[in-house]
């Protein structure tokens, strides 16, 4: 079945399907003194160092958490939370108007219960977001501002922010910047002490990891009030029993996929541009979003003139071909992206979009059942029109 | 056949589509998301187009193994059945916004796409038969549905399959139950799905802005109450009126007409509410040709009931029914369905009665 979907979740590594299993044939609480427990915490305890050492960061600065929404929401609104305990004017928080919604709802949350002003930052045509404005920004009145989010990479058109050179900006004025990498880790050299972020967010299912296993980067020297009360676990800042077979996957996979992104990426990258030519020789008038070089090696964006993303995929599906219009909707109704419409398009073309992502585990004949499918679905779907819209 | 099965997360419309992979059509469930912003059970709301009912028609649509998605029409719902209805309550008629949905979003911009992806038909849960092309009641006379699909055209209806029209409900909630669909016992939907509260002169209210005008007796002319809007009152409505003082024959009195333009509504003791003749216009006609000489038949004018013995004439861009049993309340806006037997011949918008 060609699965095209890698950017909503890749399969996973079988070495990480065997680090999980593994861990759930052991008994043990981390948290135990006896010598389950011992042996529990010693698989976390490596885990911990092993994910640490793939992304530049020191084991100290590794919290495990349920995921990437709750990294998002734990750094988010633990960072306001403590910054605005420190100085009650930092009220302010810059957020990039792509973000995932893990991060826009959260800091909408800020908006609406904790007195949080926002400041979204635009974007070019490419969805990058510029390092003057993020200056400009901050200038505006450095002293209120609470923190800094930007995504290291855009989970709908691909586009890859400039990450390190943000984090500088938000450090001249002593501002913490958090950054959502969920779809960076394992697919673009991420290194947390070199980039400068105070914050990293990261998921297991991305990357080739199990579902429900994520990950914070979260400096030592960064207060962060906690979201979760309990038993003090991970630095106090996320309470509650560690999932020990979840964090032994999740650094299999990132390790893993650390060590082979080099042999991987430009191989999926290779795919992606042979999948996008092939489109653009097949289908006329197809537009490519995101930005053309610093962008994703797995994504491929497109909008088609004058049909629903949601016909094409519809009609895909029943080809057999697996993608997505966007982002994942768990209502399932497919608001135009916010994304597409931060970088300039219409309600119609954002509605007129598929996004094509590949993985560890694509092939060429992914890219060849797409590239027979997708002529005809086009001519149909354009058959079909844009229903959801009315007519001007 | 390659069919749509439109599931609203109902019971109904999952038997609909489970008997239609039965009968051997290549099923595709397609939930119809009609809100923006879909409401959920936390917010109190009631009838379809919750978060909720989007996720049982996902479910059911499971149980079946057929493809399922979501379709978001919020925009064209907007604009054909909601902006139809408040402007139809102010130009003082009641309007039908089931039959308007029927007829310009399920069988209109969903049979429209559904056909041009390359369906052959869409499938609903009504409670109807067709029978030859024609559109006759459900065997369930409580149930049927036949009323809120006279409005389709013949066109619209040989694209259309309706597999409950031969049982009754309570045959369909059995069935759920065997299939083993989760929403077997789920309530039946009753109000008005954009209105989650049920409270529809508030809704008006809130959307047309509440104008305080009075209510006039139209035997003697006096003034007997206010209101808050003359676009809240149904014709034949008797509850509500909260008159200040009785009127001068001590009976009780009904809504005789609104007139929106001078914001007046008149009432008057029920005799004065039964029409005789009924006037209606833009008629549809799928069970016979339009008549060229008076047709004897019997003509429904509310969704439930006020089933009368009637002759038709047809004639330019009307209908005239003459009824046999006179009928207390014919409220314009809502549709005059013309039957013969069970079989639906055609249907109009009702303009007038007297």
């Amino acid at each position: 079945m060609p699965y095209l979907d890698h950017a909503a979740t890749t399969p996973m590594l079988p070495e990480a399907v065997s680090a999980v299993g593994e861990a759930m044939g052991e008994l043990g609480n981390p948290s135990s003194l006896h010598g389950a427990g011992r042996r529990a915490r010693r698989r976390v305890e490596e885990s911990r160092e092993q994910l640490a050492a793939s992304l530049g960061a020191r084991p100290s600065e590794v919290l495990f958490t349920a995921g990437g929404t709750e990294s998002d929401n734990l750094a988010l609104k633990g960072l306001y939370w403590a910054r605005r305990n420190a100085d009650p004017g930092r009220t302010r928080v810059i957020a990039s108007a792509v973000e995932h919604h893990a991060v826009l709802d959260a800091v909408e949350w800020l908006a609406a219960h904790e007195g949080a002003q926002v400041t979204w930052l635009p974007v070019d045509a490419t969805a990058r977001v510029s390092s003057d404005m993020l200056r400009a920004a901050i200038a505006s009145d450095p002293d209120s501002v609470a923190v800094v989010t930007v995504m290291w990479a855009n989970n709908e058109v691909g586009t890859i922010q400039p990450i390190s050179e943000l984090a500088d900006i938000a450090h001249e004025f002593g501002i913490p910047i958090h950054t959502d990498a969920v779809q960076a880790v394992g697919t673009l050299p991420v290194d947390f002490d070199a980039s400068g972020v105070d914050a990293l967010s990261l998921t297991g299912h991305k990357l080739g990891g199990p579902y429900g296993a994520g990950a914070l980067l979260l400096r030592r020297d960064v207060d962060c009030v906690p979201l979760l009360h309990g038993g003090g676990q991970e630095r106090d800042v996320r309470s509650g029993t560690l999932d020990v077979p979840g964090i032994a996957g999740l650094a299999t996979a990132t390790a893993l996929a650390v060590e082979r992104r080099d042999e991987v990426a430009p191989r999926v990258a290779a795919l992606r541009d042979a999948l996008v030519d092939g489109i653009c020789s097949r289908v006329p008038g197809v537009q490519v979003n995101g930005h053309p070089s610093a962008r994703l090696p797995g994504i491929a964006h497109l909008t088609f003139p004058g049909c629903e993303g949601d016909s094409l995929l519809m009609l895909l599906d029943a080809r057999g071909v697996e993608c997505s219009t966007g982002s994942a909707c768990s209502a399932g109704v497919a608001q135009p992206s916010h994304v597409l419409i931060a970088m300039g398009a219409s309600p119609a073309q954002a509605r007129g979009s598929l996004r094509l992502s590949l993985g560890h585990t694509s092939t060429r004949a992914d890219v060849d059942a797409v590239l027979e499918a997708i002529g005809p679905a086009v001519e149909r779907a354009q058959h079909a029109g844009i229903t959801s819209v009315l007519a001007p | 056949m390659k069919v749509l099965a439109a599931m609203s997360g109902g019971v109904d419309s999952a038997v609909a589509a489970a008997r239609a992979v039965d009968a051997g059509h290549d099923v595709t469930g397609v939930h119809l998301a009609l809100s923006a912003q879909p409401a959920t059970l936390r917010h109190g709301a009631r009838g379809c187009c919750t978060v909720e009912d989007a996720h049982d028609a996902r479910r059911a649509a499971d149980v079946l193994g057929i493809p399922f998605y979501v379709w978001d029409l919020a925009e064209r719902f907007r604009a054909d059945v909601i902006d139809d209805f408040v402007s139809e309550y102010a130009a003082g008629r009641t309007p039908n916004p089931c039959l308007r949905c029927n007829e310009k979003i399920k069988f209109a911009a969903v049979l429209d796409r559904a056909l041009a992806l390359g369906f052959d038909a869409v499938v609903t849960g009504h409670h109807a038969r067709l029978v030859d092309g024609r559109l006759v009641r459900s065997v369930d006379s409580a149930k049927d549905q036949s009323y809120v699909l006279a409005v389709l055209t013949a066109e619209q209806l040989s694209h259309a399959i309706f597999p409950l029209g031969d049982s009754t409900k309570d045959r369909v909630r059995a069935e759920a139950a065997e299939r083993r669909l989760a929403v077997a016992d789920k309530p039946d939907s009753h109000d008005i799905c954009f209105i989650a509260d049920g409270d529809t002169r508030g809704f008006l209210a809130r959307t047309l802005g509440a104008q305080e005008g009075p209510i006039v007796d139209a035997v003697s002319g006096e003034t007997l109450g206010s209101h808050r809007g003359s676009f809240g009152f149904t014709v034949g409505q008797r509850r509500g009126l909260d008159l200040k003082r009785p009127a001068p024959d001590g009976q009780p009195r009904y809504v005789l007409s609104i007139q929106p333009k001078t914001n007046t509504v008149l009432v008057g003791p029920g005799e004065l509410l039964d029409a005789r003749q009924v006037r209606a216009t833009r008629p549809v006609w799928t069970g016979r040709p339009a008549p060229s000489a008076p047709v004897e038949c019997h003509v429904q004018l509310r969704a439930h009931g006020m089933v009368s013995p009637a002759v038709v004439t047809a004639g330019g861009e009307g209908v005239l029914a003459e009824l046999r049993t006179p009928q207390r309340g014919v409220a314009a806006g809502q549709a005059l369905v013309m039957y013969d037997g069970d079989t639906v011949l055609g249907s109009a918008t009702i303009t007038s009665a007297e």
